[in-house]
């Protein structure tokens, strides 16, 4: 496979994630798919922040351990990454600022003085330069920086042709027959699959990795005609969705597990009230505030059993932009039709991942809510039997519309009474299997790889990407469920039958997706885990699998 | 229509005597007057904590969201959001509204989000068998102060006052006349209006001795000047003794929170299928 992978770095405050766009949208107009790892630290100025963009001629959802081009606008980036930079890797860098024997110096500083230029635009310079080294056309560069820089179009492009005019050419970089597609990150998706999904309004409070949900849909409320809301906290949040979603709008909060952990209260009123939300939770390293820019998949148990009480709950976990989308689309319409609260289980490896986004693959199915008569008078909490009772807005003429946290009666009315506490608790039991039977209308559980393969790589959430790759390097089967709860046993027992070895793979210490899988009896032979809150790269996650195949 | 015609068949299980009675027939008999007004109370929406004043969701005939404790005002505030035609009024105690859900209470004032707050504060939790809360005075003996509270109570008001609360009135449930036109007012303002209603718990803190010979009606004050309504707030700090001022303390004009949203077009369908077509467009 023809690819290339391209490492940026610089100080925080140097413009590194859109520098990382821009290489992203260069190779995009020369025909590659494109995944994009960010990684910075928590602080605004200063600091190492670093992104790797990795372009391949096929769908990729994973970064290599291995640099084609280093794009160096601080010494960190050629100093702190020995083994991203090999002996072949072309490094650019800003000779100013940067020591290193071999490669291709720009003075960037010299150029910015020379136009009049800010700091900030050090970053067109080296693209400019990077852009000479890796063969790509000029004209290519003008349609990328005219489209997605257009602020100081003019004096960017005299900055970046600056860059290219003292580099020399490297490593070609072939031009593909694939044509130019969306780019997008993990929450850009899931606010686009909010939308498409048929959400009214988002509220959120700022947390990483999710706070990009709340901004890019605070842009775009224009177009799209959602609200948006920035309360003062999350308890705020999640209650203020509650009372849209009483009012009739179709609501989704998004936040981090620390902002979480504020919205239980909430979430287990929505769980009695049959009130639904939808909660985009981006997980992050823990416990506490932990490592706030970085990745984990340790909350599988929390949003599992987030909230006191029992009450059915959807979890849908997506792997890529594209699942992101959908998922998020399927979880407002199943949160909404089965008045249940949903949970988007995603990771800052997902959040702040960049795709190459393929508008064909997101198939959202248009679902209904089951068909129930409303009975008259109206009554909020109909005993039906899918258990979702018929959900009405006021104002209802002539009819009250009372939704209660206690334990009530069919009208909404406080009740101690055992038989109707029974009823209830009954009633919502119900809805969990109706749930179920939504999950089973669509493919809940993926199969990539080789799928005759005695061998299974399984993986959650944002591991699909490099698990997918690994698995087609290795011939094994990947299963992927894309729900882990209602978990989807059936589909699940379909995905890894005739397999003799389950190897999981996960962002956490304890193996959570085997712990639930072990109460389905289904068992997981050998766990690879990595807790150090980084991604695992595709050539890390190969040797490891290899490893064990080897050995276990 | 009979006023009777508000009440659920819930089996009513406050204490005799209570205050919420009193606050009870005050909403119920402004609900039949703005019935009476051409205000449907299909219009009416009420939103309840946690606390013996809670129950009155389940005891009034119109839309409720009974929710959890200290949480009333988010909850109304997306209400309102999401349906700016609906009538939002607010039930909360003086644990909910000043302990528990302080924060909410701060914003929804700051926002000015067009909701009626009526807070049941009888500086006591009664629903938890009597512990001091926000507004108890200090010394207050209750199971969790056997020694008496340490703390001195906030003045409610003048907190509101500097929220931004755009109405700010005090009621009494042993007043039901001031306490009917102070929750009108308060419904006809536009914009957050907090009504403190002073409210006997007749089984853990009956302060009817303390307050009969203290209150008064407000005459002759000016609500449109806001040092005079700072000072006349001021003149009771819910501790030290002193005359209790009942009426509208304070009343202005300000934008409400989403009031721009009225306008707003929704966008469904293949409308929005093209939005997210176009921003797709412009990350290519």
């Amino acid at each position: 496979m023809k690819e290339f992978s391209t490492l940026i770095g610089g100080k925080a405050g140097d413009g590194i994630n859109s520098a990382g766009f821009l290489v992203a949208q260069l190779f995009n107009r020369m025909g590659y798919s494109v995944y994009s790892y960010f990684d910075y630290p928590s602080l605004i100025k200063g600091g190492h922040n670093f992104s790797i963009v990795r372009a391949a001629g096929t769908k990729i959802g994973a970064h290599r351990n291995h640099c084609d081009f280093v794009l160096a606008l601080n010494q960190d980036t050629v100093s702190l990454h020995p083994d991203l930079i090999g002996g072949d890797t072309v490094v650019v860098f800003d000779s100013y600022k940067v020591k290193y024997g071999n490669g291709v110096p720009v003075d960037i500083d010299k150029v910015l003085a020379e136009e009049k230029a800010p700091g900030v635009m050090g970053n067109s310079c080296i693209i400019g330069a990077f852009a000479c080294a890796a063969g790509i056309p000029w004209e290519t560069l003008v349609e990328v920086f005219r489209k997605h820089i257009p602020k100081s179009l003019d004096l960017n492009l005299r900055v970046a042709r600056r860059g290219y005019d003292v580099a020399k050419p490297g490593i070609p970089v072939p031009r593909l027959p694939g044509k130019a597609v969306p780019i997008v990150t993990g929450n850009e998706a899931i606010g686009l699959g909010l939308v498409q999904g048929g959400m009214d309004a988002y509220v959120a409070y700022p947390m990483t990795p999710a706070s990009n949900v709340l901004h890019f849909l605070a842009g775009v409320q224009g177009e799209t005609g959602i609200t948006v809301v920035h309360p003062e906290n999350e308890i705020g949040v999640i209650l203020m969705a509650l009372g849209f979603a009483y009012a009739g709008k179709k609501t989704a909060v998004g936040t981090s597990g620390g902002g979480f952990c504020l919205m239980t209260e909430g979430f287990s009123l929505s769980g009695m009230s049959e009130v639904p939300v939808v909660v985009v939770l981006g997980q992050r390293t823990g416990p506490s505030t932990g490592l706030p820019t970085y990745t984990a998949q340790s909350e599988l148990f929390f949003a599992l059993h987030a909230g006191q009480g029992e009450f059915p709950r959807l979890i849908a976990a997506p792997g890529d932009a594209e699942q992101a989308a959908e998922l998020s689309a399927i979880a407002v319409q199943i949160s909404w039709n089965c008045q249940v609260p949903a949970i988007i289980l995603v990771d800052k490896t997902l959040c702040e991942g960049t795709y190459s986004y393929a508008e064909e693959l997101v198939k959202v199915p248009r679902l209904s809510p089951p068909d129930e008569p409303p009975a008259e008078p109206y009554q909020r909490y109909a005993l039906t039997p899918s258990g979702v009772s018929p959900a009405r807005f006021p104002p209802v003429q002539g009819s009250m519309v009372k939704v209660n946290g206690y334990v009530h009666d069919e009208d909404g009315i406080t009740t101690e009474d055992a038989g109707i506490t029974i009823g209830m608790v009954e009633k919502r039991k119900r809805k969990a299997a109706t749930l179920a039977g939504e999950v089973k209308k669509f493919d809940a559980v993926r199969v990539f790889g080789n799928p005759d393969s005695p061998d299974v790589l399984l993986c959650w959430g944002s591991n699909k990407g490099v698990a997918s790759e690994v698995g087609g390097e290795l011939g094994i089967r990947v299963v992927q469920p894309l729900i882990l709860w209602p978990f989807p046993e059936e589909q699940f027992r379909k995905a890894i039958k005739g397999s003799s070895r389950i190897i999981s793979v996960e962002d956490n210490s304890t193996g959570q997706l085997a712990v639930l899988l072990s109460r389905f009896g289904i068992g997981v032979d050998h766990q690879v885990l990595r807790y150090d809150g980084r991604p695992f790269a595709v050539d890390e996650l190969a040797a490891r699998v290899k490893e064990v195949m080897a050995h276990g | 229509m009979a006023e009777e015609t508000f009440i659920t068949e819930a089996q009513n299980t406050w204490c005799p005597g209570c205050g919420n009675f009193s606050i009870e027939f005050a909403l119920k008999s402004v609900l039949a007057g703005l019935e009476k007004d051409g205000v449907s109370r299909d219009n009416v929406v009420l939103v309840s904590g946690i606390g013996c004043h809670a129950k009155i969701a389940d005891y009034l005939k119109i839309n409720s969201f009974y929710s959890i404790h200290g949480r009333t005002f988010p909850v109304a505030t997306g209400i309102k959001l999401a349906n700016p035609d609906l009538h939002v009024i607010c039930c909360a105690g003086d644990g909910d509204a000043y302990a528990e859900g302080l924060d909410h209470l701060v914003f929804a004032a700051k926002r000015n989000v067009n909701i009626t707050a009526i807070i049941h504060d009888n500086r006591v939790y009664g629903l938890t068998t009597g512990q001091y809360t926000p507004t108890s005075y200090m010394g207050f003996v209750g199971k969790s102060t056997p020694l008496g509270s340490f703390e001195e109570p906030f003045n409610p008001m003048e907190l509101m006052l500097c929220s931004g609360a755009t109405f700010i009135a005090r009621g009494y449930t042993k007043k039901l006349d001031s306490l009917q036109r102070v929750i009108r007012e308060g419904i006809d303002h536009r914009g957050f209006s907090f009504i403190e209603v002073l409210q006997i718990c007749a089984t853990y803190n009956n302060m009817t001795e303390y307050y009969k010979p203290r209150v008064y009606d407000l005459e002759g004050h000016d609500p449109a000047d806001f040092d005079k309504a700072c000072m006349k707030i001021r003149e009771w700090d819910y501790n030290r003794d002193s005359r209790i001022g009942l009426g509208v303390f304070y009343r202005t004009d300000k934008p409400t929170f989403g009031e721009h949203l009225r306008e707003k077009e929704p966008v469904g369908g293949k409308d929005r299928m093209a939005a997210i077509a176009k921003i797709l467009e412009s990350k290519a």
